[in-house]
């Protein structure tokens, strides 16, 4: 018998050629930017100004600008760092797991996705920084350098040491990642430029793209680099939320004393990721008119991760809640039923709705490939995933082993302002990104069209 | 060579020789003028430009020198960094305290108890703790004033004597207006003073009138006068709204008399058993074992009735009044009558019928001569109400040319301030010596400023046959005055000196009888070194009750009702600002309220029945609304806070607010009650039956409490208590023993770790805190603000909940909420058994704060301290999240020399705040995480001492600030290592051979748990269990 494989559908719709795929990507970076980019921009631009005014009074009048007190010492800090932390797993898991597992379809949205990560990283950063009393000793403290102090040494107990060295590990292995991905799609852009006689951008292009010539030598050295950061990332992907999940599981306090987290967090980093890679790149998709390199398809196996890994932290929470009730601990009994019932019962019933209920629906094909729908469900999810570090930080905190210090937490302005402030980042850096770089990794993308790419049934 | 010259010319006027460039010609540079001025030349622009911003750079870097000068001869006593300690005493606003002030580099820093004292016996109160600071009060007055007008002595003396002079020549009236004067000396002042001026009369009269006790006892035995009582002896306890340990009388000395009474252990299974009844929930009434809510119209019915009971016992007839049906009042009764000897009833009332039927009650138990000693009568709360109420009719109705204020403020804390503010105008002579700027003094002409009780000299005889002396601490800060000295060069004596008379005085009393033939100057110097001055005491003799019973119960009948059914009012001293002397000492001002846990304010309290009536409501976050408070036509808004166990048609809100003339800390801080007050027959009395409304008024209030949550929800590890009936039959009883599951069996937490513990071969500094004799009191809160320099942050950022305290009293009620519900447990009682818990940094061997802190700013020390590195922390605040106890604290901004907080916290941004912070604890600076040190600067005092005598440190060597202020002994502090130590003997400990210095020591003693055992954090505090000599468990969480 002779064995026939089933033909698989194409990842790159319209019958593109190669020379199309180098020209509607690079057409982004060529022409003006449109009037609503300069729009969104401009919001972006001035979430951050208004948001480096709330840092700087934060600096200037101390961490008592936040709402934070006595028993509440970390809110909405440290639960937006997890949250950004987190939705920076999506780009390291698409390109380099799934590089690994030979998933090409990631192709057309690795790129955008790696950029979110690092924006998402450097946004994340921002809160333990800003969150510290003393930021001015404390960003080169917490790292092991030799000093004049004596024999002073951080503390390798510490979780929060092992976060300085996951994220800045994280952080440096995805940027090297992701720019060398860039390099064969700058000197796409510089070679273009060359072509049309814009000098500046050939010259500002050939530097970003490292002189690249394209020889196979070379070809073959990107490749294989690519490979080995790809095995040096994968382990991150487990590692940074895991770790980061540690500051909670190694402490004492009930509702974070849970040696499920690191699972837990890791499944609810990928969900929270690939959320957030909807939300940009079905705006990018659009804007940008990548129709035919995005495609529902994309859409709906990135819908189908987001339903397990919604599913892995439905599952996660309800064995917390079995848990500590099969545990007997009176203090972790209470935690939940404080969760589930006490001040903040509006946090966790959100949380539960936005993140186990609703990912739910993308079981119906009909709403797994509606753009609309999963424009929305995204952005629920990411709500979810909020307010889920939220109950897991706040509710935890403020009502722990000792009733005379229960209190409850209300954000200030500041609060609010500081994580408008990384929107403003986030925002102002994947807009800059997306005008300047190219949004899709050309050069893979051009290895999965159709080698016999026929200029039929395309639709622009 | 040719003839011709080649000319080479720069310009025109060179080839044509003008003048003007003649002129310059030799010149390298021509001056242009004055554009270029010569003087800044580039080279100086760069010069200035280099200096300037290294200038520039420099100041901006250079951190604010303070001078420090040395002494040019240094004294004999003081060392620089070695602390002094002068015996002194602390009298203000009517209290009494022997002390022990302690002084670095001629700064009074800290005030102790003195343990000489057989009156105040070493404790000392909150206010006793915290007048440290009103010494450095910004408010005080620099100097005497004449009409708000700053004025020299010379002048004012010369137009005082003048007056006075007028005023004698007329033969008009004088008063000299003061509270109860202990002072023996003081009184031979103001006798010669009176002799200079005949028509001088002396009126005293204090804030809280004791009046009504002294005439019941004129009335009962003849002697108008208070005694002493001894509650130590007392083994049944019955209190009708006498708020003993609060602020009733005497409460330094009945705080540690009664915590005698609650001390047990496993040999010693018996304690004292206490009744209260009252309406407001009382510090008292929270630690009885038995309490009752009366309302306060009751309360003469019940003191009656309690007669009844008593007298149907003793065979005697009934009185023609009484009241039915008050929950365990038979049972007091039976336990009174089986103690008979051995007990005690008290009451606050201030009604001289009700403290007549006291009298006769205490009589017919036999409790004179054993409780109740009348031959050492007390000198202090000697007002008399009727003699002031003359005073303020004299006054209203222009009989009274002439008044002194003798450190008293009438205007503000008597019922008729007002009248007596208003009268002031038509007085020709008006002086007042406060020290600080007052409601009585800014209504007064002649302001003549006394020292601060720690800038003078002074005697006082607290009670019969016991004396004490006060000595200054300080060389007066400003240009104030003794009073006494002025009262002399008034009567014209000129330059006199208080201190040469107070030991002559003291030659005449005492050392010419008493210590004849021993060199005067070492009698004198041992005086003022103890600070206190006992003579043999008088035998009692024996008293015979001679009270009419029976026209006191048809004044209680005509007075009380048994079933009123108006809203009455009771009001009460504050806990903090007492009275409201010290209502500007911002210590007391943040201290919290034992039961309420309110500070910067003070709320009415009222019934959660009531409040629902009312439509008042309080939520988790002390949000409540402002309630229009009226009685007998004044009406003032107050916002209103529901308290358990108050009782139902009552309500009550207390004294020491509302002050008008007072200084920044207390501007605008509630309203005074003192006009509330009724006077009636000449007594003041502090409950109103009649005429009282509150109302609701739309107007939301957040209240600033530093406990927001009142029940401990049923957690055993937190709070573990029994009853005496239960202890006797297992002295461990109400102990909780967790156990931890492992795979095969179930063991003892402590038995896991993953730790291998720490060994310390020195010391290893434990601590034990007894519940059953805490009061909830509050004096070491202050004590370890003072001690360790803790930060005030003020009522906005305590309602943020970021109070700094090192050390809390966590303050519970029980609940009668069904175990399983959680929501049902969250409700307090109606009426319910309070539970104080001193919490304070743990210091846990394996502590949870240590492991996560990156920067290792938190460590532990090799005597089993978890310490804090301030300079080393970054704040992340991860410590404070993973401690259990919550007992750290956060700055969250600057607390000192910071505007922000320079009325709330003058400790640390006034010049003068700032001479009373301990030289020895670091000003913590803004994000830093800060807490309880076990006062590590004591301890290594102690050790360094000892380290000097080449010797160990000896037990009680070191005490921590905490400990020292607790008058109840609650808190014993020391070495568990040592196997002599008082905490070794306490917590019967035991070492393990195996193991001898490590951290699991075997705890003997059965009552002795560490809160959350079951996380096997190993704290080194011991609490042990709290013990209701209650007859059984309340069902209760």
């Amino acid at each position: 018998m002779q064995a026939t494989s089933v033909l698989r559908e194409t990842l790159v719709t319209g019958g593109k050629t190669v020379a199309d795929v180098s020209h509607d990507i690079s057409r982004q970076v060529e022409g003006k930017p449109t009037r609503l980019w300069w729009m969104a921009f401009g919001v972006s631009l001035s979430l951050l100004v208004y948001g480096a005014y709330c840092c700087w009074m934060l600096l200037w009048n101390g961490v008592g600008v936040w709402g934070l007190n006595k028993t509440v010492g970390w809110a909405w800090d440290i639960t937006n760092f997890v949250w950004w932390v987190g939705i920076g797993h999506a780009g390291t898991l698409i390109s380099a797991i799934l590089l690994l597992f030979r998933q090409r379809w990631r192709m057309s949205i690795n790129r955008a996705a790696e950029a979110m990560t690092i924006f998402a990283v450097i946004c994340a950063a921002s809160f333990p920084a800003f969150h510290m009393g003393r930021l001015w000793l404390g960003f080169y403290w917490a790292l092991p350098l030799p000093n004049a102090f004596g024999s002073l040494w951080v503390n390798f107990n510490s979780p929060l040491l092992w976060d300085v060295f996951a994220i800045s590990t994280y952080f440096s292995v995805s940027l090297v990642f992701w720019y060398m991905g860039l390099i064969p799609d700058f000197a796409v852009i510089r070679d273009r430029a060359v072509t049309m006689g814009n000098k500046t951008r050939a010259q500002v292009y050939n530097a970003l793209s490292f002189g690249w010539d394209g020889a196979a030598k070379t070809w073959s050295r990107y490749e294989s680099v690519a490979l080995i950061l790809a095995g040096l990332s994968t382990p991150l992907v487990l590692s940074v939320h895991t770790i980061v999940s540690m500051d909670f599981a190694t402490s004492v306090v009930p509702g974070w004393h849970t040696t499920i987290f690191p699972p837990y967090f890791v499944a609810g980093a990928i969900f929270s990721g690939f959320a957030m890679v909807l939300t940009l790149l079905l705006v990018t998709r659009k804007v940008f008119h990548l129709e035919d390199y995005i495609t529902i398809y994309h859409v709906e196996l990135m819908n189908i991760v987001i339903i397990i890994t919604g599913s892995i932290v439905g599952v996660a929470y309800i064995t917390e809640f079995f848990i500590a009730w099969y545990g007997q601990v009176p203090a972790e009994q209470y935690a939940f039923f404080n969760r589930m019932q006490g001040p903040y019962w509006w946090a966790y019933w959100s949380m539960m709705t936005c993140n186990v209920i609703s990912p739910q629906l993308f079981w119906i094909k009909k709403i797994r490939t509606n753009l609309v729908a999963t424009f929305v469900l995204s952005i629920i999810v990411n709500i979810g995933m909020w307010f889920e570090r939220f109950v897991i930080i706040v509710t935890s905190l403020h009502r722990d082993y000792l009733p005379s210090s229960w209190t409850m937490f209300h954000p200030t302005m500041y609060d609010i302002g500081e994580y408008l402030f990384t929107f403003g980042i986030f925002f102002s850096a994947f807009l800059l990104f997306a005008k300047f770089f190219p949004v899709i990794n050309m050069a893979e993308v051009k290895s999965i069209i159709k080698a016999t790419s026929e200029k039929k049934n395309s639709v622009h | 060579m040719g003839t011709t010259k080649k000319i080479y010319w720069k310009g025109l006027e060179h080839l044509k020789n003008d003048p003007a460039f003649i002129k310059n010609a030799d010149k390298e540079f021509v001056n242009i003028g004055v554009e270029e001025d010569p003087g800044h030349s580039r080279r100086d622009f760069l010069k200035m430009m280099g200096f300037s911003v290294a200038a520039a750079s420099l100041a901006a870097c250079e951190t604010p020198i303070r001078k420090a000068i040395p002494f040019v001869n240094k004294p004999l006593d003081a060392d620089p960094g070695i602390p002094n300690y002068y015996a002194s005493t602390y009298v203000e606003g009517g209290d009494y305290c022997s002390i022990l002030v302690k002084t670095r580099d001629g700064r009074p820093i800290k005030i102790e108890g003195n343990a000489l004292s057989s009156v105040s016996k070493g404790g000392t109160s909150a206010q006793v703790e915290a007048s440290v600071l009103s010494l450095y009060d910004n408010y005080r007055l620099r100097g005497p004033k004449i009409a708000d007008a700053g004025a020299d002595w010379d002048t004012l003396d010369k137009e005082v004597i003048t007056k006075l002079g007028e005023i004698a020549t007329k033969g008009g009236q004088i008063r000299i207006v003061s509270n109860t004067i202990l002072s023996p000396s003081t009184k031979a002042t103001i006798e010669k003073f009176k002799a200079k001026y005949p028509t001088t009369q002396h009126v005293q009269y204090d804030p809280i009138s004791y009046y009504g006790i002294v005439k019941a006892n004129e009335e009962s035995f003849g002697t108008a006068s208070i005694p002493s009582y001894d509650f130590s002896k007392a083994k049944v306890i019955v209190s009708f709204g006498a708020d003993f340990l609060g602020t009733w009388l005497s409460p330094i000395e009945f705080t540690k008399q009664y915590a005698a009474t609650r001390k047990i252990d496993e040999d010693h299974r018996e304690m004292s058993r206490h009744y209260q009844f009252e309406s407001n929930l009382s510090l008292t009434g929270a630690n009885a074992d038995y309490r009752t809510a009366v309302r306060p119209s009751q309360s003469g019915l019940v003191v009656a009735q309690l007669y009844n009971l008593l007298a149907a016992k003793a065979g005697k007839s009934a009185l023609s009044t009484g009241i039915e049906k008050i929950t365990n009042l038979e049972k007091a009764a039976e336990d009174l009558w089986a103690s008979k000897g051995n007990s005690l009833v008290v009451s606050r009332s201030n009604n001289k019928s009700v403290q007549l039927i006291v009298n006769a009650i205490n009589d017919l138990l036999g409790n004179y001569g054993s409780t109740i000693l009348t031959n050492k009568p007390i000198n202090f709360r000697q007002g008399n109400d009727e003699t002031m109420a003359a005073f303020v009719a004299d006054a209203v109705g222009g009989k009274v040319d002439g008044v002194i204020f003798y450190n008293c403020n009438p205007v503000y804390d008597h019922p008729l301030g007002d009248k007596i503010g208003a009268s002031l105008k038509n007085i020709s002579l008006t002086v007042s010596t406060g020290y600080t700027e007052n409601e009585t003094g800014s209504a007064t002409l002649y302001k003549a400023p006394d020292h601060h009780f720690l800038e003078s000299w002074n005697d006082f005889e607290p009670k019969k046959n016991s004396y004490s002396l006060s000595q200054p601490a300080i060389t007066p800060l400003f240009k104030s005055r003794q009073a006494q000295e002025s009262f002399l060069i008034w009567s014209g004596e000129s330059k006199p000196e208080y201190f040469t008379i107070l030991q002559e005085n003291w030659k005449n009393w005492f050392f010419a009888k008493d210590a004849a033939g021993m060199n005067f100057q070492s009698w004198w110097d041992k005086c003022l070194y103890d600070g206190v001055y006992e003579l043999p005491g008088d035998e009692f003799k024996g008293v015979s009750f001679s009270g009419d019973v029976g026209a006191a119960a048809t004044a209680i009948a005509s007075n009380y009702k048994a079933d009123s059914k108006e809203l009455e009012l009771s009001v009460y001293e504050s806990y903090g600002v007492g009275n409201g002397t010290q209502a500007n000492n911002p210590l007391l001002q943040e201290l919290p309220d034992p039961i309420t846990k309110i500070v910067w304010d003070h709320p009415i309290t009222i019934s959660q029945k009531d409040a629902t009536a009312l439509g008042f409501t309080n939520d988790g976050e002390s949000n409540t609304q402002l309630g229009t408070l009226t009685v007998g036509g004044k009406s003032v808004t107050v916002p209103v806070l529901i308290q358990p166990g108050q009782a139902i048609g009552s309500i009550g809100i207390s004294l020491g607010y509302g002050r008008t003339k007072v200084g920044k800390v207390a501007e605008n801080l509630g309203v005074s009650a003192y006009p509330f007050l009724s006077v009636s027959n000449g007594y003041v009395s502090s409950t109103i039956f009649t005429g009282v409304t509150l109302s609701k008024t739309d107007a939301a209030f957040q209240l600033a409490q530093t406990q927001t949550h009142q029940t401990y929800m049923g957690r055993e590890s937190v709070i573990q208590e029994s009853v005496l009936s239960e202890f006797k039959k297992n002295a461990a009883a109400g102990r909780e023993f967790p156990k931890v599951t492992k795979w095969d069996e179930k063991v003892d937490p402590s038995t896991l770790s993953l730790w291998k513990g720490h060994d310390y071969k020195n010391h290893h500094w434990g601590m034990s805190i007894d519940l059953n004799s805490c009061t909830g009191c509050g004096s070491c809160i202050v004590a370890c603000n003072v001690e360790n320099n803790v930060a005030l942050v003020g009522k906005d950022e305590v309602i943020r909940r970021r109070e700094m305290h090192w050390l809390r009293i966590d303050r519970y009620y029980s609940s009668d909420g069904n175990p399983e519900n959680y929501k049902e447990m969250e409700i307090a009682s109606e009426n319910p058994e309070v539970v104080f818990q001193p919490m304070l940094c743990q210091h846990c061997n394996n502590a949870p704060c240590e492991t996560v802190c990156p920067v290792a700013a938190t460590t532990h020390s090799s005597e089993g301290l978890n310490q804090m590195t301030y300079n080393r922390c970054i704040g992340t605040r991860y410590c404070a999240n993973n401690c259990p106890y919550k007992v750290r604290r956060f700055n969250w901004f600057k607390y000192h020399d910071n505007q922000q907080f320079y009325s709330v916290n003058p400790a640390m941004n006034t010049d003068l705040g700032r001479m009373v912070l301990n030289p020895e604890v670091t000003v913590r600076s803004r994000g830093v995480m800060e807490k309880c040190s076990f006062c590590v600067q004591r301890i290594q005092a102690g050790k360094l001492t000892a380290k000097k005598e080449r010797r160990p440190v000896k037990d009680g060597e070191v005490v921590t600030a905490c400990q020292a202020a607790c008058s109840s002994g609650a808190i014993v502090f020391g070495d568990m290592n040592d196997s002599e130590s008082s905490i070794s003997k306490l917590l019967k400990i035991e070492k393990d051979p195996k193991r001898p210095y490590g951290i699991d020591k075997k705890i003997g003693n059965p009552r002795a748990y560490r809160v959350l055992e079951d996380i096997g954090v190993k704290p080194n505090i011991f609490y042990l269990t709290k013990i209701r000599n209650k007859d059984e468990v309340k069902e209760h969480a």
